[in-house]
């Protein structure tokens, strides 16, 4: 599909060898690759299986407590003076973010697959959470990856991923955050090959990962769409949500994908901002290249070697973004904006202060281009955020930067 | 550039050592580790102390398939000022002294694409190099490098590994060229060591399905474990060990000690020794 045509429809990709555009694919070692063609197998039977949507289902609404509302942030649209700004409640799933949704859909898929051990890598630890949450509730034994400085600035969640039964690996290698937990993940998959699934937390990877993410991550957008038709009798104007490897946002965008009155807008963090190279916004300084599995843009120098993310949410702190997103870029379909750290600081104090919800700092981007962005908009303009985490995991690091000891 | 194409110097080497009636030794370096000097000295001196084929590393950030060693010795090249282009310099030195060798690059993608493609086949042909090892290509990936590698002349050498079935293997060997290397062990390098018995059974599966030479690495940390390959395989990979014997002979602060070089081809006339030794 040529970057310079737009197709018919948004929402029929990736192909059959897990491209999205030039975007995707499976880009593995060998002794990886007989693993994910059995994901693949084992997914796309699941997905013929109506019994393991209603297993699915019923997880949803039994365990995770879906559906969570679609609030109307009454007060921050009277502070704002402008859109009609609407809540996501994402925050309110059990374990506190959207990851879990997706850790829901493939620990159900790895128990068909007779898998009985589980890895996963993870950066703010909420991914690591809903992963150790599931595998204690299927009484599976757990190895989270997590980068030794996120293990040191996410401490609440260490904790609660230990509490849960789960082993927290420290990774020491490259950069000791987020990707480097990943290679370290994939590392541990190459050496267990037997009885290991791979429980990746973002619409990354090799394929089928980033299309088995935002199917199951989709329940978000799907139920935007039908509550906000209940709401307001009629579909929202804009969706706003956070992009680190971008799996709340590629869930709450990709049911509206095909309808053209949506605005989309995705938020990368900007850490101390794009020009000062510090910064975790692949799509608006970075470049198409190969890591993880897949074909998206990067963080890197020119010589191909992959740079360090900067971003005080350590969700967002990741130089790559999940190949669909990459596309949507090129698509134009979905706009990416940037918000620096000092930008979702603020947005995080707003909302707590305003709505009376600490939202997450990765939450906290998408917040910031809304504050931004509500006041320009006609008070009939529906604006909603995705708010994929809640912050209590973060006071620890806003307490830092704003100089308070705890 | 010399009439002879740089596929066929892999071709020859094994065609010698099939007359020799032994097994090669092939040996993984780092480019650039850990320094670009010793790199190359180093580079000069393998062939000398008896490796028949050299795999050469392009240092990458993120190597998935890598353990500590390799990690290690990468990210001391990318400290010292390693890239693609001082890869590629190291390799047209090589080639002044010594025309027979094979060089095989090794490495990730990644630094290729942004390298470019055309550009960078061009660019290492005339450099020298003669095969390609890229982790993250298999063959659902083809079009991507192993296609233009083919029909530019440099040879694409696929991995095969034990989880490599019967079903999936025809397509694994479809465009390799050069020869194939069988990863023995489910794992990262320079971790496990394979039991020999397996990876004796693991070749002669390969062998049924090409007449290319078969070399086995991961895990062959000593000349003993080198000769056992060499019994069973038409060459023995040894990378990890290497790499760990540059590291052992660094200061704390990194610097190469008088004596590094000298000390790593020990290694490698050992290691040389058992490999050329298993078969009497």
């Amino acid at each position: 599909m040529s970057a310079m045509t737009r197709p018919n429809s948004f929402r029929t990709g990736p192909d059959d060898n897990g491209h999205f555009g030039i975007y995707g694919g499976r880009f593995v070692a060998e002794t990886l690759m007989p693993l994910i063609l059995e994901v693949e197998k084992a997914y796309n039977a699941a997905k013929d299986d109506p019994g393991f949507e209603a297993d699915f289902r019923e997880r949803l609404v039994n365990y995770v407590g879906r559906p969570n509302p679609l609030y109307y942030a009454e007060q921050l649209t009277k502070k704002l003076g402008g859109a009609k700004i609407y809540f996501k409640r994402e925050e309110l799933n059990h374990t506190g973010a959207h990851k879990i949704n997706n850790c829901i859909g493939q620990i159900l898929l790895a128990r068909r697959m007779g898998k009985r051990r589980i890895i996963a890598e993870t950066g703010a630890g909420q991914h690591g959470v809903a992963t150790a949450t599931v595998c204690a509730l299927y009484n599976m034994p757990c190895t989270i990856y997590m980068g030794e400085v996120d293990i040191a600035r996410q401490q609440p969640n260490v904790f609660r991923m230990r509490l849960l039964g789960a082993e927290v690996r420290s990774v020491t290698s490259g950069s000791k955050t987020l990707k480097d937990a990943m290679n370290e993940a994939l590392r541990d998959w190459v050496s267990n090959v037997d009885d290991t699934y791979y429980l990746i937390g973002t619409a990354a990877g090799p394929h089928p990962y980033p299309t088995m993410v935002r199917d199951f991550q989709s329940v978000i957008g799907n139920e935007i769409r039908e509550q906000m038709q209940a709401a307001e009798g009629r579909l929202p104007d804009s969706l706003v949500a956070c992009v680190g490897g971008g799996s709340n946002a590629i869930g709450t965008f990709h049911p509206f994908l095909d309808d053209p009155s949506v605005a989309l807008i995705g938020v990368e963090a900007a850490g101390h901002g794009i020009k000062t190279g510090l910064h975790a916004a692949s799509l608006t300084g970075g470049r198409p290249g190969v890591l993880h599995g897949n074909r998206t843009y990067l963080l890197q120098d020119d010589d191909g070697q992959i740079t360090e993310a900067h971003s005080i949410s350590a969700g967002l702190d990741y130089p790559g973004i999940g190949p669909e997103h990459s596309w949507l870029y090129d698509q134009k379909r979905v706009e990416y904006v940037s918000i620096t750290d000092t930008e979702a600081l603020e947005a995080f104090q707003t909302c707590a202060k305003v709505e009376g919800i600490i939202p997450a700092l990765e939450s906290s981007h998408a917040l910031a281009e809304i504050i931004k962005r509500a006041p320009t908009l006609p008070a009939d303009h529906l604006m909603v955020l995705c708010l994929s985490g809640r912050g209590d995991k973060d006071i620890f690091t806003v307490a830092e930067h704003l100089g308070v000891t705890l | 550039m010399s009439a002879v194409s740089t596929q066929d110097r892999i071709a020859r080497r094994f065609a010698a050592l099939r007359d020799e009636g032994r097994a090669g030794l092939v040996t993984f370096i780092t480019a650039g580790d850990p320094d670009h000097e010793t790199s190359a000295a180093l580079l000069a001196g393998l062939a000398d102390s008896g490796a028949d084929l050299i795999e050469l590393g392009m240092p990458f950030t993120d190597p998935m398939a890598d353990g500590p060693a390799i990690q290690a010795s990468s990210l001391r090249a990318l400290n010292n000022g390693a890239r693609m282009t001082r890869t590629l310099d190291l390799v047209r030195g090589f080639r002044t002294r010594d025309a027979d060798t094979p060089i095989i690059l090794m490495g990730y993608y990644n630094p290729i694409y942004a390298y470019g493609v055309d550009r960078f086949l061009a660019d290492a042909k005339a450099a020298g190099v003669d095969g390609l090892i890229v982790v993250d290509l298999p063959p659902e990936e083809d079009g991507e490098l192993c296609l233009p590698a083919l029909k530019a002349g440099v040879a694409f050498i696929r991995l095969a590994t034990p989880t490599t079935d019967d079903a999936r293997l025809p397509a694994v060997l479809a465009n390799t060229s050069g020869f194939v290397y069988y990863v023995s062990i489910a794992g990262i390098t320079g971790t496990a060591s394979a039991d020999n018995a397996r990876v004796a059974d693991a070749v002669a599966r390969l062998k049924r399905h090409t007449a290319l030479p078969v070399a086995v690495g991961f895990g062959i940390k000593t000349p003993v474990q080198a000769a056992e390959v060499a019994r069973v395989a038409d060459a023995a990979v040894v990378g990890s060990a290497i790499v760990t014997r540059i590291a052992d002979n660094l200061d704390e602060d990194g610097t190469p000690r008088p004596g590094l070089v000298d000390d790593v081809m020990v290694f490698v006339r050992d290691l040389a020794a058992g490999v050329r030794g298993a078969r009497v």
